[in-house]
Protein backbone atom coordinates (compact mmCIF):
# COMPACT_ATOMS: atom_id res chain seq x y z
CA UNK A 1 0.00 0.00 0.00
CA UNK A 2 1.06 3.55 -0.70
CA UNK A 3 0.99 6.04 2.14
CA UNK A 4 1.63 9.73 2.62
CA UNK A 5 3.65 10.42 5.76
CA UNK A 6 2.52 13.95 6.61
CA UNK A 7 4.85 15.87 8.90
CA UNK A 8 3.05 18.39 11.14
CA UNK A 9 5.50 20.78 12.79
CA UNK A 10 5.34 23.21 15.71
CA UNK A 11 6.42 26.84 15.44
CA UNK A 12 9.62 25.81 17.18
CA UNK A 13 10.23 23.09 14.57
CA UNK A 14 9.91 25.69 11.83
CA UNK A 15 12.32 27.98 13.74
CA UNK A 16 14.79 25.10 14.05
CA UNK A 17 15.20 25.09 10.29
CA UNK A 18 16.97 28.45 10.45
CA UNK A 19 18.60 28.96 13.84
CA UNK A 20 21.64 27.25 15.34
CA UNK A 21 19.77 23.91 15.10
CA UNK A 22 19.47 24.14 11.29
CA UNK A 23 22.21 21.63 10.51
CA UNK A 24 20.73 19.09 12.91
CA UNK A 25 17.26 19.68 11.44
CA UNK A 26 18.25 19.24 7.79
CA UNK A 27 20.66 16.39 8.48
CA UNK A 28 17.86 14.58 10.31
CA UNK A 29 15.48 14.75 7.39
CA UNK A 30 18.27 14.00 4.93
CA UNK A 31 19.18 10.84 6.85
CA UNK A 32 15.51 9.85 7.07
CA UNK A 33 14.96 10.25 3.32
CA UNK A 34 18.15 8.28 2.76
CA UNK A 35 16.91 5.46 4.97
CA UNK A 36 13.58 5.34 3.10
CA UNK A 37 15.46 5.13 -0.20
CA UNK A 38 17.85 2.48 1.09
CA UNK A 39 14.82 0.39 2.16
CA UNK A 40 13.40 0.72 -1.35
CA UNK A 41 10.10 2.18 -0.16
CA UNK A 42 10.52 5.89 -1.01
CA UNK A 43 8.30 7.04 -3.87
CA UNK A 44 8.35 10.82 -3.44
CA UNK A 45 7.96 13.74 -1.11
CA UNK A 46 8.66 17.42 -0.53
CA UNK A 47 9.45 19.87 2.22
CA UNK A 48 7.18 22.88 2.47
CA UNK A 49 8.13 26.45 3.33
CA UNK A 50 6.73 27.69 6.65
CA UNK A 51 3.04 28.68 7.02
CA UNK A 52 3.83 32.40 6.76
CA UNK A 53 4.50 31.75 3.07
CA UNK A 54 1.08 30.16 2.53
CA UNK A 55 -1.82 31.78 0.70
CA UNK A 56 -5.30 30.24 0.64
CA UNK A 57 -7.84 30.69 -2.15
CA UNK A 58 -11.54 29.77 -2.18
CA UNK A 59 -14.18 30.18 -4.87
CA UNK A 60 -17.57 30.96 -3.33
CA UNK A 61 -20.54 31.72 -5.57
CA UNK A 62 -18.14 32.49 -8.35
CA UNK A 63 -16.24 35.01 -6.25
CA UNK A 64 -12.55 34.46 -5.63
CA UNK A 65 -11.43 34.94 -2.03
CA UNK A 66 -7.73 35.06 -1.39
CA UNK A 67 -6.42 35.24 2.15
CA UNK A 68 -3.01 35.29 3.73
CA UNK A 69 -1.92 32.17 5.60
CA UNK A 70 -2.70 28.45 5.74
CA UNK A 71 -6.29 27.19 5.52
CA UNK A 72 -6.66 26.71 9.26
CA UNK A 73 -4.92 28.34 12.17
CA UNK A 74 -3.79 25.36 14.23
CA UNK A 75 -0.83 24.78 16.52
CA UNK A 76 0.94 22.33 14.23
CA UNK A 77 1.19 23.00 10.51
CA UNK A 78 2.04 20.77 7.58
CA UNK A 79 5.79 21.13 7.06
CA UNK A 80 6.34 18.48 4.41
CA UNK A 81 5.53 14.94 3.40
CA UNK A 82 7.10 11.68 2.33
CA UNK A 83 5.40 9.17 0.02
CA UNK A 84 6.18 5.54 0.77
CA UNK A 85 5.05 2.12 -0.38
CA UNK A 86 4.93 -0.61 2.30
CA UNK A 87 3.03 -3.78 3.18
CA UNK A 88 0.46 -2.37 5.60
CA UNK A 89 -0.40 0.27 8.18
CA UNK A 90 1.87 -1.21 10.83
CA UNK A 91 4.86 -0.98 8.49
CA UNK A 92 3.90 2.62 7.62
CA UNK A 93 3.55 3.54 11.31
CA UNK A 94 6.90 1.93 12.09
CA UNK A 95 8.54 4.18 9.48
CA UNK A 96 6.53 7.25 10.52
CA UNK A 97 7.73 7.04 14.12
CA UNK A 98 11.31 7.19 12.86
CA UNK A 99 10.67 10.53 11.13
CA UNK A 100 12.55 13.34 12.91
CA UNK A 101 9.32 15.37 13.24
CA UNK A 102 7.71 12.63 15.40
CA UNK A 103 9.69 13.73 18.46
CA UNK A 104 8.30 17.26 18.63
CA UNK A 105 5.39 17.45 16.18
CA UNK A 106 2.90 14.90 14.84
CA UNK A 107 3.11 12.53 11.91
CA UNK A 108 -0.15 11.68 10.15
CA UNK A 109 -0.17 8.51 8.06
CA UNK A 110 -2.76 8.51 5.29
CA UNK A 111 -3.20 5.93 2.50
CA UNK A 112 -3.06 7.20 -1.07
CA UNK A 113 -5.89 6.55 -3.50
CA UNK A 114 -4.34 4.09 -5.89
CA UNK A 115 -5.40 4.45 -9.50
CA UNK A 116 -5.31 1.32 -11.64
CA UNK A 117 -2.99 1.96 -14.56
CA UNK B 1 -31.37 -32.77 11.51
CA UNK B 2 -33.12 -30.93 8.68
CA UNK B 3 -31.10 -29.23 5.96
CA UNK B 4 -32.34 -25.84 7.15
CA UNK B 5 -31.34 -26.55 10.76
CA UNK B 6 -27.97 -27.82 9.61
CA UNK B 7 -27.45 -24.74 7.43
CA UNK B 8 -28.17 -22.59 10.48
CA UNK B 9 -25.75 -24.54 12.62
CA UNK B 10 -22.95 -24.31 10.04
CA UNK B 11 -23.76 -20.61 9.67
CA UNK B 12 -23.27 -20.12 13.38
CA UNK B 13 -20.22 -22.33 13.80
CA UNK B 14 -18.36 -21.23 10.68
CA UNK B 15 -19.29 -17.56 10.59
CA UNK B 16 -16.13 -16.09 12.09
CA UNK B 17 -13.80 -18.51 10.31
CA UNK B 18 -15.33 -17.76 6.90
CA UNK B 19 -15.51 -14.03 7.48
CA UNK B 20 -11.87 -13.87 8.58
CA UNK B 21 -10.84 -15.81 5.49
CA UNK B 22 -12.94 -13.74 3.10
CA UNK B 23 -11.75 -10.41 4.46
CA UNK B 24 -8.09 -11.22 5.11
CA UNK B 25 -6.88 -10.28 1.63
CA UNK B 26 -9.33 -7.53 0.68
CA UNK B 27 -9.49 -6.10 4.25
CA UNK B 28 -13.09 -5.28 3.43
CA UNK B 29 -15.02 -6.72 6.39
CA UNK B 30 -18.34 -5.12 5.38
CA UNK B 31 -18.20 -6.55 1.83
CA UNK B 32 -17.29 -9.99 3.21
CA UNK B 33 -20.25 -9.81 5.64
CA UNK B 34 -22.63 -9.02 2.78
CA UNK B 35 -21.23 -11.82 0.60
CA UNK B 36 -21.42 -14.29 3.49
CA UNK B 37 -25.00 -13.45 4.36
CA UNK B 38 -25.95 -13.87 0.66
CA UNK B 39 -24.18 -17.24 0.68
CA UNK B 40 -26.07 -18.38 3.79
CA UNK B 41 -29.35 -17.33 2.18
CA UNK B 42 -28.41 -19.32 -0.93
CA UNK B 43 -27.60 -22.36 1.23
CA UNK B 44 -31.02 -22.18 2.90
CA UNK B 45 -32.56 -22.29 -0.58
CA UNK B 46 -30.31 -24.95 -2.11
CA UNK B 47 -29.59 -27.47 0.66
CA UNK B 48 -33.14 -28.57 1.46
CA UNK B 49 -33.62 -29.39 -2.24
CA UNK B 50 -30.24 -30.73 -3.36
CA UNK B 51 -29.03 -32.09 -0.03
CA UNK B 52 -26.31 -30.84 2.28
CA UNK B 53 -22.89 -30.80 0.58
CA UNK B 54 -20.07 -33.00 1.91
CA UNK B 55 -18.12 -29.98 3.08
CA UNK B 56 -20.66 -27.28 3.96
CA UNK B 57 -18.00 -24.73 4.88
CA UNK B 58 -16.27 -25.08 1.52
CA UNK B 59 -19.64 -24.74 -0.24
CA UNK B 60 -20.39 -21.54 1.68
CA UNK B 61 -16.91 -20.21 1.02
CA UNK B 62 -17.22 -20.82 -2.73
CA UNK B 63 -20.67 -19.16 -2.84
CA UNK B 64 -19.49 -16.15 -0.82
CA UNK B 65 -16.39 -15.84 -3.00
CA UNK B 66 -18.57 -15.60 -6.13
CA UNK B 67 -20.69 -12.92 -4.46
CA UNK B 68 -17.55 -10.96 -3.53
CA UNK B 69 -16.25 -11.05 -7.10
CA UNK B 70 -19.67 -10.03 -8.46
CA UNK B 71 -19.80 -7.14 -6.02
CA UNK B 72 -16.29 -6.04 -7.00
CA UNK B 73 -17.27 -6.13 -10.68
CA UNK B 74 -20.34 -4.02 -9.98
CA UNK B 75 -18.45 -1.48 -7.88
CA UNK B 76 -15.42 -1.32 -10.18
CA UNK B 77 -14.19 1.84 -8.57
CA UNK B 78 -10.69 3.10 -9.03
CA UNK B 79 -9.96 2.54 -5.36
CA UNK B 80 -10.66 -1.17 -5.15
CA UNK B 81 -9.78 -2.66 -8.47
CA UNK B 82 -11.47 -5.86 -9.49
CA UNK B 83 -8.25 -7.52 -10.56
CA UNK B 84 -6.74 -7.01 -7.13
CA UNK B 85 -9.74 -8.49 -5.36
CA UNK B 86 -9.90 -11.49 -7.67
CA UNK B 87 -6.18 -12.07 -7.14
CA UNK B 88 -6.61 -11.85 -3.37
CA UNK B 89 -9.42 -14.38 -3.44
CA UNK B 90 -7.43 -16.74 -5.64
CA UNK B 91 -4.56 -16.51 -3.17
CA UNK B 92 -6.72 -17.46 -0.24
CA UNK B 93 -8.32 -20.26 -2.20
CA UNK B 94 -4.88 -21.68 -2.87
CA UNK B 95 -4.29 -21.74 0.89
CA UNK B 96 -7.48 -23.59 1.52
CA UNK B 97 -7.33 -27.33 1.04
CA UNK B 98 -10.48 -29.29 0.30
CA UNK B 99 -11.08 -30.18 3.94
CA UNK B 100 -9.25 -27.81 6.21
CA UNK B 101 -10.16 -24.16 6.38
CA UNK B 102 -7.29 -22.18 7.89
CA UNK B 103 -8.27 -20.27 10.99
CA UNK B 104 -7.49 -16.61 10.44
CA UNK B 105 -9.81 -15.37 13.12
CA UNK B 106 -6.96 -14.37 15.40
CA UNK B 107 -5.54 -12.18 12.64
CA UNK B 108 -8.93 -10.54 12.23
CA UNK B 109 -9.19 -10.05 15.99
CA UNK B 110 -5.80 -8.37 16.18
CA UNK B 111 -6.79 -6.09 13.28
CA UNK B 112 -9.96 -5.13 15.19
CA UNK B 113 -7.87 -4.48 18.33
CA UNK B 114 -5.40 -2.22 16.48
CA UNK B 115 -4.71 1.12 18.19
CA UNK B 116 -5.69 2.77 14.86
CA UNK B 117 -9.28 1.68 15.64
CA UNK B 118 -11.18 3.83 18.12
CA UNK B 119 -10.83 2.16 21.53
CA UNK B 120 -14.53 1.92 22.43
CA UNK B 121 -15.46 0.04 19.26
CA UNK B 122 -12.69 -2.61 19.34
CA UNK B 123 -14.55 -5.15 21.46
CA UNK B 124 -17.94 -4.71 19.71
CA UNK B 125 -16.18 -5.02 16.36
CA UNK B 126 -14.57 -8.31 17.35
CA UNK B 127 -17.85 -9.66 18.74
CA UNK B 128 -19.55 -8.93 15.45
CA UNK B 129 -16.80 -9.96 13.03
CA UNK B 130 -15.51 -13.06 14.80
CA UNK B 131 -18.56 -14.35 16.66
CA UNK B 132 -21.33 -13.05 14.44
CA UNK B 133 -23.14 -11.13 17.19
CA UNK B 134 -25.78 -8.79 15.74
CA UNK B 135 -25.43 -5.03 16.16
CA UNK B 136 -28.63 -5.08 18.27
CA UNK B 137 -27.25 -7.68 20.65
CA UNK B 138 -23.94 -5.83 21.00
CA UNK B 139 -25.71 -2.48 21.46
CA UNK B 140 -27.78 -3.98 24.29
CA UNK B 141 -24.66 -5.32 25.99
CA UNK B 142 -22.89 -1.97 25.72
CA UNK B 143 -25.95 0.09 26.66
CA UNK B 144 -26.04 1.95 23.36
CA UNK B 145 -28.71 2.63 20.76
CA UNK B 146 -28.47 0.02 17.96
CA UNK B 147 -28.21 2.77 15.32
CA UNK B 148 -25.34 4.46 17.17
CA UNK B 149 -23.54 1.14 17.59
CA UNK B 150 -24.21 0.31 13.92
CA UNK B 151 -22.66 3.59 12.79
CA UNK B 152 -19.54 3.05 14.89
CA UNK B 153 -19.12 -0.44 13.50
CA UNK B 154 -19.50 0.79 9.92
CA UNK B 155 -16.93 3.53 10.53
CA UNK B 156 -14.45 1.08 12.02
CA UNK B 157 -14.83 -1.34 9.10
CA UNK B 158 -14.16 1.48 6.64
CA UNK B 159 -11.04 2.35 8.58
CA UNK B 160 -9.81 -1.25 8.44
CA UNK B 161 -10.45 -1.41 4.70
CA UNK B 162 -9.01 1.96 3.71
CA UNK B 163 -6.10 2.37 6.11
CA UNK B 164 -4.51 -0.94 5.13
CA UNK B 165 -4.51 -2.66 8.53
CA UNK B 166 -2.65 -5.97 8.47
CA UNK B 167 -4.62 -9.13 9.34
CA UNK B 168 -1.78 -10.79 11.16
CA UNK B 169 -0.95 -11.78 14.68
CA UNK B 170 1.57 -8.99 15.31
CA UNK B 171 5.05 -9.40 16.69
CA UNK B 172 5.59 -9.29 20.47
CA UNK B 173 6.37 -5.56 20.47
CA UNK B 174 2.84 -4.85 19.22
CA UNK B 175 0.70 -7.67 20.56
CA UNK B 176 1.20 -6.61 24.20
CA UNK B 177 -0.85 -3.45 23.70
CA UNK B 178 -3.56 -5.29 21.79
CA UNK B 179 -3.83 -8.60 23.55
CA UNK B 180 -5.99 -7.38 26.43
CA UNK B 181 -8.86 -6.55 24.06
CA UNK B 182 -8.47 -9.95 22.36
CA UNK B 183 -8.51 -11.77 25.71
CA UNK B 184 -11.57 -9.81 26.85
CA UNK B 185 -13.52 -10.79 23.74
CA UNK B 186 -12.63 -14.46 24.04
CA UNK B 187 -13.72 -14.37 27.67
CA UNK B 188 -16.93 -12.48 26.80
CA UNK B 189 -17.76 -15.21 24.27
CA UNK B 190 -17.02 -17.90 26.84
CA UNK B 191 -19.13 -16.18 29.49
CA UNK B 192 -22.02 -15.86 27.07
CA UNK B 193 -21.96 -19.60 26.38
CA UNK B 194 -21.26 -20.41 30.05
CA UNK B 195 -24.45 -18.68 31.19
CA UNK B 196 -26.42 -21.26 29.19
CA UNK B 197 -25.05 -24.55 30.60
CA UNK B 198 -27.63 -26.81 29.00
CA UNK B 199 -27.29 -25.29 25.54
CA UNK B 200 -30.95 -24.34 25.18
CA UNK B 201 -30.33 -20.90 23.63
CA UNK B 202 -29.54 -21.30 19.92
CA UNK B 203 -27.56 -18.04 19.88
CA UNK B 204 -25.23 -19.24 22.62
CA UNK B 205 -24.80 -22.90 21.94
CA UNK B 206 -21.19 -23.83 21.25
CA UNK B 207 -19.85 -20.39 22.23
CA UNK B 208 -17.95 -21.71 25.25
CA UNK B 209 -16.25 -24.42 23.15
CA UNK B 210 -15.46 -21.86 20.42
CA UNK B 211 -13.89 -19.57 23.01
CA UNK B 212 -11.75 -22.40 24.38
CA UNK B 213 -10.69 -23.27 20.85
CA UNK B 214 -9.70 -19.63 20.20
CA UNK B 215 -7.85 -19.59 23.53
CA UNK B 216 -5.87 -22.66 22.47
CA UNK B 217 -5.03 -21.14 19.08
CA UNK B 218 -3.94 -17.92 20.80
CA UNK B 219 -1.71 -19.77 23.25
CA UNK B 220 -0.09 -21.67 20.40
CA UNK B 221 0.69 -18.42 18.58
CA UNK B 222 1.81 -16.32 21.54
CA UNK B 223 3.11 -19.07 23.85
CA UNK B 224 4.89 -16.85 26.35
CA UNK B 225 1.95 -14.60 27.14
CA UNK B 226 1.06 -15.32 30.75
CA UNK B 227 -2.43 -13.84 30.61
CA UNK B 228 -3.38 -15.84 27.49
CA UNK B 229 -2.40 -18.98 29.40
CA UNK B 230 -4.29 -17.70 32.44
CA UNK B 231 -7.45 -17.15 30.42
CA UNK B 232 -7.23 -20.61 28.87
CA UNK B 233 -6.75 -22.17 32.33
CA UNK B 234 -9.74 -20.23 33.67
CA UNK B 235 -12.01 -21.35 30.83
CA UNK B 236 -10.89 -24.99 31.14
CA UNK B 237 -11.57 -25.03 34.89
CA UNK B 238 -15.06 -23.62 34.40
CA UNK B 239 -15.84 -25.88 31.45
CA UNK B 240 -14.79 -28.92 33.48
CA UNK B 241 -17.78 -28.31 35.80
CA UNK B 242 -20.42 -28.12 33.08
CA UNK B 243 -21.78 -31.68 33.72
CA UNK B 244 -22.27 -30.86 37.42
CA UNK B 245 -23.94 -27.45 37.16
CA UNK B 246 -27.46 -28.79 36.67
CA UNK B 247 -28.95 -31.93 38.19
CA UNK B 248 -30.80 -34.64 36.29
CA UNK B 249 -33.94 -32.52 36.49
CA UNK B 250 -32.12 -29.47 35.07
CA UNK B 251 -32.08 -27.74 38.43
CA UNK B 252 -29.31 -25.31 39.35
CA UNK B 253 -26.58 -26.77 41.60
CA UNK B 254 -24.35 -24.23 43.39
CA UNK B 255 -20.60 -24.78 43.12
CA UNK B 256 -20.16 -25.92 46.73
CA UNK B 257 -22.82 -28.58 46.33
CA UNK B 258 -21.65 -29.94 42.98
CA UNK B 259 -20.72 -33.63 42.82
CA UNK B 260 -16.99 -33.57 42.09
CA UNK B 261 -17.23 -36.99 40.47
CA UNK B 262 -19.10 -35.29 37.62
CA UNK B 263 -16.31 -32.80 36.94
CA UNK B 264 -14.26 -33.52 33.80
CA UNK B 265 -10.88 -34.51 35.25
CA UNK B 266 -8.98 -34.23 31.93
CA UNK B 267 -10.00 -30.57 31.59
CA UNK B 268 -9.02 -29.82 35.19
CA UNK B 269 -5.60 -31.41 34.64
CA UNK B 270 -5.07 -29.41 31.45
CA UNK B 271 -6.16 -26.25 33.30
CA UNK B 272 -3.67 -26.91 36.10
CA UNK B 273 -0.81 -27.51 33.67
CA UNK B 274 -1.72 -24.38 31.73
CA UNK B 275 -1.87 -22.25 34.88
CA UNK B 276 1.45 -23.70 35.99
CA UNK B 277 3.02 -22.61 32.67
CA UNK B 278 1.53 -19.15 33.18
CA UNK B 279 2.90 -18.71 36.70
CA UNK B 280 6.36 -19.79 35.55
CA UNK B 281 6.43 -16.64 33.37
CA UNK B 282 6.20 -14.50 36.50
CA UNK B 283 3.79 -11.87 35.20
CA UNK B 284 0.63 -11.87 37.29
CA UNK B 285 -2.64 -10.65 35.86
CA UNK B 286 -6.40 -10.71 36.13
CA UNK B 287 -7.02 -13.97 34.29
CA UNK B 288 -4.29 -15.84 36.13
CA UNK B 289 -5.78 -14.73 39.46
CA UNK B 290 -9.24 -15.84 38.36
CA UNK B 291 -7.82 -19.17 37.17
CA UNK B 292 -6.02 -19.61 40.50
CA UNK B 293 -9.34 -19.04 42.32
CA UNK B 294 -10.99 -21.72 40.20
CA UNK B 295 -8.01 -23.98 40.81
CA UNK B 296 -8.54 -23.60 44.56
CA UNK B 297 -12.20 -24.58 44.12
CA UNK B 298 -11.19 -27.54 41.95
CA UNK B 299 -8.86 -28.86 44.67
CA UNK B 300 -12.01 -30.01 46.52
CA UNK B 301 -12.03 -32.91 44.03
CA UNK B 302 -8.89 -34.44 45.55
CA UNK B 303 -8.50 -32.79 48.95
CA UNK B 304 -12.15 -33.00 49.92
CA UNK B 305 -12.07 -29.43 51.22
CA UNK B 306 -11.63 -25.95 49.76
CA UNK B 307 -8.77 -23.69 50.87
CA UNK B 308 -10.91 -20.66 51.71
CA UNK B 309 -7.98 -18.70 53.07
CA UNK B 310 -6.30 -18.85 49.65
CA UNK B 311 -9.54 -17.86 47.91
CA UNK B 312 -10.03 -14.83 50.18
CA UNK B 313 -6.50 -13.64 49.45
CA UNK B 314 -6.83 -14.23 45.71
CA UNK B 315 -10.13 -12.32 45.50
CA UNK B 316 -8.61 -9.47 47.51
CA UNK B 317 -5.64 -9.35 45.12
CA UNK B 318 -8.01 -9.42 42.15
CA UNK B 319 -10.07 -6.59 43.64
CA UNK B 320 -6.95 -4.49 44.17
CA UNK B 321 -5.69 -5.18 40.64
CA UNK B 322 -8.95 -4.53 38.77
CA UNK B 323 -11.02 -2.40 41.16
CA UNK B 324 -13.85 -4.81 40.40
CA UNK B 325 -16.93 -4.64 42.68
CA UNK B 326 -17.63 -8.30 41.87
CA UNK B 327 -14.18 -9.34 43.15
CA UNK B 328 -14.87 -7.48 46.39
CA UNK B 329 -18.24 -9.22 46.75
CA UNK B 330 -16.71 -12.63 46.07
CA UNK B 331 -14.05 -11.93 48.68
CA UNK B 332 -16.89 -11.33 51.15
CA UNK B 333 -18.50 -14.65 50.20
CA UNK B 334 -15.15 -16.40 50.77
CA UNK B 335 -14.70 -14.61 54.13
CA UNK B 336 -18.10 -16.00 55.15
CA UNK B 337 -16.85 -19.50 54.36
CA UNK B 338 -13.58 -18.98 56.19
CA UNK B 339 -14.65 -16.91 59.24
CA UNK B 340 -18.39 -17.56 59.49
CA UNK B 341 -21.58 -15.76 58.41
CA UNK B 342 -21.20 -12.80 60.80
CA UNK B 343 -17.81 -11.78 59.34
CA UNK B 344 -19.07 -12.48 55.82
CA UNK B 345 -22.15 -10.33 56.36
CA UNK B 346 -20.01 -7.42 57.53
CA UNK B 347 -17.68 -7.75 54.55
CA UNK B 348 -20.58 -7.98 52.08
CA UNK B 349 -22.32 -4.99 53.62
CA UNK B 350 -19.09 -2.98 53.42
CA UNK B 351 -18.69 -3.99 49.75
CA UNK B 352 -22.27 -2.86 48.98
CA UNK B 353 -21.67 0.47 50.75
CA UNK B 354 -18.40 1.04 48.88
CA UNK B 355 -19.84 -0.04 45.50
CA UNK B 356 -23.56 0.95 45.44
CA UNK B 357 -23.80 -0.68 41.98
CA UNK B 358 -23.65 -4.05 43.75
CA UNK B 359 -27.12 -3.37 45.17
CA UNK B 360 -28.44 -3.92 41.65
CA UNK B 361 -26.59 -7.22 41.21
CA UNK B 362 -28.32 -10.55 41.76
CA UNK B 363 -25.38 -12.36 43.45
CA UNK B 364 -25.13 -9.58 46.06
CA UNK B 365 -28.70 -10.25 47.21
CA UNK B 366 -28.30 -14.02 46.97
CA UNK B 367 -25.25 -13.82 49.24
CA UNK B 368 -27.02 -11.47 51.69
CA UNK B 369 -30.04 -13.79 51.74
CA UNK B 370 -27.88 -16.84 52.45
CA UNK B 371 -25.93 -15.09 55.23
CA UNK B 372 -29.09 -13.67 56.86
CA UNK B 373 -30.63 -17.13 56.80
CA UNK B 374 -27.54 -18.61 58.47
CA UNK B 375 -27.68 -15.86 61.09
CA UNK B 376 -31.31 -16.71 61.80
CA UNK B 377 -32.67 -13.42 60.45
CA UNK B 378 -35.50 -14.93 58.44
CA UNK B 379 -37.36 -11.77 57.49
CA UNK B 380 -34.21 -10.03 56.17
CA UNK B 381 -33.34 -13.23 54.29
CA UNK B 382 -36.79 -13.35 52.69
CA UNK B 383 -36.51 -9.73 51.52
CA UNK B 384 -33.02 -10.37 50.11
CA UNK B 385 -34.18 -13.49 48.24
CA UNK B 386 -36.98 -11.43 46.68
CA UNK B 387 -34.44 -8.81 45.59
CA UNK B 388 -32.23 -11.54 44.08
CA UNK B 389 -35.12 -13.25 42.26
CA UNK B 390 -36.23 -9.93 40.76
CA UNK B 391 -32.77 -9.52 39.19
CA UNK B 392 -32.30 -13.01 37.72
CA UNK B 393 -33.32 -14.06 34.21
CA UNK B 394 -32.12 -17.71 34.23
CA UNK B 395 -35.17 -19.83 35.09
CA UNK B 396 -33.12 -22.57 36.80
CA UNK B 397 -31.48 -20.04 39.13
CA UNK B 398 -34.84 -18.35 39.85
CA UNK B 399 -36.25 -21.77 40.81
CA UNK B 400 -33.25 -22.41 43.07
CA UNK B 401 -33.57 -19.05 44.84
CA UNK B 402 -37.34 -19.43 45.20
CA UNK B 403 -36.90 -22.83 46.81
CA UNK B 404 -34.35 -21.49 49.26
CA UNK B 405 -36.68 -18.65 50.15
CA UNK B 406 -39.64 -20.96 50.68
CA UNK B 407 -37.54 -23.28 52.87
CA UNK B 408 -36.72 -20.49 55.32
Amino acid sequence: MKYAVLVYETNDDFAAREDQRAKQYWDGHGAYAGALQAAGIFTGGAGLKPPHAATTVRLRGGARQVVDGPYADIKEQLGGFYLIEVENLDAALAWAEKCPGAQTGSIEVRPLIEMNQ
Amino acid sequence: MSAAALAERVARESYGRLLALLSARTRDVAAAEDALSDAFAAALMAWPRAGVPDNPEAWLFAAAKRKLIDAARRAKTAADGEAEIVRGIEEMEAEMSARAIPDQRLGLMFACAHPAIEASVRTPLMLQAVLGFSAERIAAAFLLEPTAMGQRLVRAKKKIRDAGLGFDVPGPEHWRQRIDAVLDVIYAAFASGWSDPLGVDAERVGLAEEAIWLGRVLVSQVPDEAEALGLLALMLHLEARRPARRDSERRFVPLDEQDVALWTRALIEEAELTLHRASALNRAGRYQLEAAIQSAHASRAWRGAVDWDAIVLLYQALGELTGSPVARLNAAAAIAQRDGPEAGYEAAEAAGAYFPILRDYQPYWALMADLCAKLGRKEAARVAYDEAIARETDGAVVAFLTQRRDNL
